[in-house]
């Protein structure tokens, strides 16, 4: 009894969060969508999706426009949700917020707007060896153009980021540090603020990938101490196509735009243009507006859930699902790390992931099988890929059952286990 | 025995996991005088095809690599069915194959072949049973890049 009592309120509470997501009323192959693929992008709740058709129907108007009401009201709504977000992530100031496509976008615009203008041959930039690609390429290339050399920090068989190995890497020659707060392939927390200060020791400036970070603990950037933070709004159950850039205002200010247009000009003239202040600067043309007054409504659902909730509830998630899996043979976790969030990452002997994901799909269970994006990770662990199970605030142990479940009817289908 | 599976038997059929155990003609083709890379860059599946032809005939046939179920028996049972066949046959037992598995079934019985036809039902898994032939094709076209599904 004592054990059951608290799996059955655990599943009370989401349940009722979970009526919050139409999408998971659905049906995929004639079962119940058990939606464990959310490490690439989560459901939407109804308050977010309305938002955004809220938006359309009542208040739609570019910004920064018009002399007239809609367009000052859209503006208001647009700012609010920089405030928002200024908020979410405990930044001083909401100019110190950009508004971009998603964290890909984010990286981009420092890699070509700080990494062009401040990095010169021989400079080193640091990567983590589990960076997402869209970590890796916007250095690459910033690297070709100025001649800076990447250097990686290597990755433990726990799949924890070896910190004797960054301290020794980091010199006078450090420029750059960039790291995932949270890896998506293997769910690894990684110890940011550490890294940030010493980084900073050595007079480097450093990046937090935060995309799978943000929708899965409480993140304040000043306490980071970190110089640029990016997220995206639809792995926080937002919508696709907004995310954003945080960057210290100093830095900001001293930036170049990156991409020229409306929106970021003070004034124009074919001898020259001068640049609005930051953020406007970094923001050309017209934005996502209806996404980004959805985000505000995204950001508004988690914390009216809670933070400190969705990580106890995601961590007991994951604990359970470490147990139930360890219990299939031939079945392997990748990534052991300590710190862990929302990610439970494996393979099972004698079937592909690809493999997996199919059987799985029949089940109506959705998870994520390759590479992750992180291919110099999968070469480390001399893997083509995982199967990976990514948790969000709407699933239940009932979900991780029926991935357990499905995964010994993959071992049946293949020959592997005989019991019905 | 196919009753608690349903529609997963159709794409995994017992000659598929046959082939998955073990691959027919694995391994590289030292006299090979064709030879081709593929890859997915979906699901990371990789592998090298090799081909000696002589006298416009495909007599040896082989192929390394990793890959999910459907890609390996589909690379698996190709060699069988190419091993001896004159390369314009090769060619157009790819055209087949390809439509037998992206659109509608072709007229003539494709023999053993056949098993992989489920795979049209799961659009999501089709380039897994397509990569072995396209880099066939490669490497006996002389295509010297990269075959690739996406």
């Amino acid at each position: 009894m004592s054990a059951a009592a608290p799996h059955r309120e655990t599943n009370a509470a989401v349940a009722g969060h979970a009526a919050d997501f139409p999408i998971l009323g659905r049906q995929i192959h004639g079962r119940r969508l058990v939606y464990l693929d959310n490490g690439a992008t989560t459901q939407k709740p109804e308050a977010v999706i309305q938002a955004e058709a809220r938006y359309y129907r009542e208040s739609n108007a570019n910004i920064h426009r018009g002399v007239h009401w809609l367009s000052q009201h859209s503006t208001d709504l647009y700012d609010r949700s920089r405030e928002r977000v200024r908020g979410f992530l405990n930044a001083r100031h909401a100019a110190e917020i950009v508004f971009t496509r998603g964290t890909t976008e984010a990286i981009n615009l420092v890699a070509a707007s700080w990494g062009r203008n401040q990095l010169k041959a021989g400079d080193e930039i640091l990567l983590s060896g589990m960076e997402h690609h869209s970590n890796i390429v916007p250095w690459q290339l910033v690297a070709e153009q100025t001649g800076a050399v990447i250097r990686v920090v290597p990755v433990t068989d726990d799949g924890e980021l070896d910190m004797r190995a960054f301290e020794g890497l980091l010199n006078e020659r450090t420029r750059f540090v960039g790291v995932c707060h949270v890896s998506n392939a293997l769910g690894t927390v990684n110890p940011v603020a550490d890294i940030v200060r010493m980084a900073h020791a050595v007079g480097a400036v450093v990046l937090i990938d935060g995309a799978q970070a943000v929708a899965h603990q409480a993140v304040d950037v000043q306490a980071l101490g970190c110089d640029f933070y990016a997220f995206s709004g639809h792995k926080l159950y937002g919508p696709t196509g907004i995310g954003a850039l945080y960057g210290r205002k100093e830095l900001l200010d001293a930036m170049p735009p990156w991409q020229g247009g409306g929106d970021m000009i003070h004034t124009v003239s074919f001898e020259r243009s001068t640049y609005a202040e930051t953020p406007q600067k970094f923001e050309a043309g017209t934005p996502n507006i209806a996404g980004t007054i959805a985000l505000d409504a995204a950001i508004a659902y988690v914390q009216g859930v809670g933070l400190d909730y969705i990580a106890r509830h995601e961590g007991e998630l994951v604990r359970y699902a470490t147990e139930i899996l360890a219990q299939i043979p031939g079945l392997r976790f990748i990534g052991q790390a300590r710190e862990r969030a929302g990610i439970v990452s494996f393979v099972v002997e004698g079937i592909h992931p690809h493999d997996l994901g199919t059987i799985l799909d029949m089940e109506g269970v959705a998870i994520r099988a390759g590479h992750h994006c992180a291919m110099p990770l999968m070469t480390r662990f001399g893997l083509p890929g995982t199967a990976r199970a990514s948790f969000a605030l709407y699933n239940t142990k009932e979900d991780v059952d029926a991935l357990a479940a499905g995964l010994r009817k993959a071992r049946r289908l293949f020959g592997m286990e005989h019991e019905a | 025995m196919t009753g608690q599976f349903g529609d997963l038997r159709e794409l995994y059929q017992e000659v598929i996991f046959d082939h998955n155990r073990r691959p027919r003609n694995f391994g590289p083709l030292d006299a090979a005088t064709h030879q081709a890379d593929g890859h997915n860059p979906l699901c990371g599946d990789q592998l090298t095809v090799y081909a000696r032809v002589t006298d416009g005939v495909v007599d040896e046939v082989s192929f390394i690599g990793h890959g999910c179920a459907i890609s390996t028996a589909s690379a698996s049972l190709m060699t069988e069915a190419v091993k001896g066949m004159p390369v314009d046959e090769v060619e157009g037992l790819f055209r087949d194959m390809h439509a037998m598995l992206t659109e509608s079934h072709p007229d003539r019985d494709l023999g053993k072949l056949e098993v992989l036809s489920g795979v049209r039902e799961f659009p999501a898994r089709v380039k897994c049973a397509t990569l072995a032939w396209h880099t066939l094709h490669n490497a006996i076209t002389q295509a010297r890049e990269t075959a690739k599904t996406e």
